[in-house]
């Protein structure tokens, strides 16, 4: 009996332990950020600052050329919500397709949302690039928006598609015998169902767009058009040699959505996850 | 509402002409189907299958992108294969994705052991397994990566080292694939979600017959547990033989090109270096590279992947 508490109260110290070294990164950011700037570097091992101070966040929240960091956060939202409605909004439309309409090639269209599934952004990089170089739309958030309305991003699909499959046959069987249309019956009786599943797709639509870097760095030129990410990235380029302070603490406000996210939503990101591997 | 849908059929019917055939099309379930999933249908053409043309038509040019494509032929692929930094480059993206990938596997795999019991805690600690893997690909946290590493920072103020990471071709790539493994977690609650999967009847059933924990493990949580590895691996080749990022941010391909990633390297062909006709071209042998690797990959399924069901 001992015996086994002992081994009990090992096993929570190393996990608790291992977890601590994981995060302790992200710990480190946070309390630099509140250190003085200068401080920071001389202070590493410690984590805990001697006095707490706000200056940090005053003086990065001012960005660079002239463009306050609010600005980019304003901008990243709007492309990061926007996007998160397209991708939820067309991934359900062709999910319930795939999941319960029989129609010729069907198949072969779940193959390709397959791929897409596989194929990675940075492999049609520079073809879109190209692509949208030749439509002039460069410097706009179109790139990172419109193709969200097609639902190419197989793993939205799949992860809708799947949950439709879950739900039972009947509904939309007896709603087919009371003469709905297949549109009424989407509209009626699956979407209202498909909430936790458009849940679950918002909230990674969402963090996806909001931790975007190779869009934004390939398509946004002008200083205020640009989002979070892409800004934090020149932020610390301008400032390699004077304020980590300021760094630190604007890469803390940018993680701050998705800690937020995280809190709230953990079942919701927790289950998309665990879905993802199931069918493999 | 039923009642007003039939009614609305009823008159289109009666009306028969081309708005009622049309409305009468666009019911059935086949025409149903194509309407449904007519957004990727139009997606993968236009955001998929002609970029990825119309950069096999580049790849054949010369172009810098401002100008006049000029048609070469298959010159830019022979260039490649006597252009000394693509090899560079596909070595050090090999290197990273054999190591990183695997370590990252293993320990998710051996985390997911470790939290598949619950206890109160549980949920904190799964919770601090996975922060970083949801954080990991902002840019917010490269920085940090970049700073802990630096001479003055965290990693060697708690260690006592004096290296510069990031300026030694020895050490910096080692960097990166630390990153990346640190970012276990999203596999390691795809483990835990599988490891729950398996019936404790069958742990019963090896217990009643003599087995040890070992034994259960490789004989019956490794197997049942092999789609799921299976699906990580490739999953998570495909993007580290992808890896862009970190690398961009982190070292920028410093010191000495030691950590330029294939996909950096197409990047600065085609954007610092204004030869998109050359990046284009890169790109294909990424995606012939990455289509081969996969299928391998798939081939190798049936030596180690077990597939029965339970």
């Amino acid at each position: 009996m001992a015996r086994k508490k002992r081994r009990k109260v090992i096993y929570h110290i190393l996990t608790m332990l291992f977890g601590v070294v994981m995060i302790y990164p992200l710990l480190w950011m946070v309390f630099s950020s509140v250190k003085e700037s200068n401080t920071i570097f001389l202070t590493a091992t410690r984590l805990l600052p001697e006095k707490a101070t706000f200056e940090n966040y005053v003086n990065g929240w001012q960005g660079f050329s002239k463009v306050s960091f609010g600005v980019f956060i304003k901008n990243t939202l709007l492309v990061a919500v926007i996007a998160m409605a397209l991708t939820v909004i067309s991934s359900a439309l062709v999910s319930y397709g795939l999941a319960r309409l029989r129609f010729r090639g069907r198949n072969v269209l779940f193959a390709l949302v397959l791929l897409t599934m596989m194929l990675p952004g940075e492999i049609v990089m520079i073809p879109r690039y190209l692509w949208f170089n030749k439509l002039n739309w460069v410097n706009t958030y179109l790139p990172m928006t419109v193709p969200c309305a097609f639902a190419i991003q197989g793993f939205m699909v799949y992860q809708m598609k799947n949950f439709i499959e879950g739900l039972p046959k009947e509904l939309t069987e007896a709603a087919k015998i009371d003469g709905c249309s297949y549109y009424s019956i989407f509209t009626r009786i699956v979407l209202p169902l498909l909430k936790p599943a458009m849940g679950t797709v918002a909230i990674f639509s969402f963090i996806n767009n909001w931790n975007d870097y190779m869009s934004p760095l390939l398509y946004l030129k002008s200083v205020p058009k640009y989002t979070v990410s892409l800004a934090l990235k020149l932020f610390c380029d301008q400032t390699s040699t004077s304020d980590y302070g300021a760094m630190f603490a604007m890469a803390s406000v940018s993680l701050l959505p998705v800690i937020l996210i995280f809190i709230f939503c953990q079942r919701y990101l927790v289950e998309g996850i665990s879905t993802q591997g199931l069918k493999g | 509402m039923l009642k007003r849908n039939s009614a609305v059929k009823a008159k289109t019917n009666g009306k028969g002409g081309w708005t009622g055939r049309l409305y009468k099309g666009l019911m059935k379930e086949s025409t149903a189907g194509i309407v449904f999933c007519l957004p990727f249908l139009l997606g993968f053409l236009f955001f998929i299958l002609i970029p990825l043309l119309l950069s096999f038509y580049y790849s054949l040019c010369k172009y810098n992108i401002v100008g006049q494509s000029r048609f070469i032929g298959i010159d830019n692929y022979i260039n490649i294969f006597s252009d000394a930094k693509f090899w560079k480059s596909l070595g050090v993206t090999g290197f990273y994705a054999v190591i990183s990938v695997p370590l990252r596997v293993v320990f998710a795999l051996l985390v997911a052991l470790l939290l598949v019991r619950d206890t109160k805690v549980t949920p904190i600690y799964r919770a601090m397994y996975y922060l970083p893997s949801l954080l990991g690909s902002s840019v917010a946290v490269a920085i940090l990566w970049k700073q802990m590493f630096g001479y003055d920072g965290l990693i060697n103020a708690i260690f006592g080292f004096r290296i510069a990471w990031l300026g030694e071709t020895r050490t910096a790539i080692w960097v990166l694939i630390l990153l990346s493994v640190w970012q276990f977690g999203s596999s390691m609650l795809i483990f835990v979600s599988s490891l729950k999967q398996i019936p404790a009847s069958l742990y019963e059933a090896a217990r009643v017959d003599g087995a040890n924990s070992l034994q259960n493990f490789f004989r019956i949580t490794l197997p049942l547990l092999s789609p799921t590895i299976f699906f990580n691996l490739v999953m998570q080749s495909i993007n580290g033989l992808m890896v862009f990022a970190s690398g961009q941010i982190i070292t920028a391909g410093k010191p000495l090109d030691s950590t330029l990633f294939y996909a950096l390297y197409m990047y600065n062909q085609t954007f610092s270096y204004n030869n998109a006709g050359y990046g284009s071209a890169l790109g294909w042998v990424l995606i012939v590279i990455v289509a081969l690797y996969t299928a391998i990959l798939f081939w190798t399924k049936k030596f180690w992947v077990y597939e029965g069901g339970l």
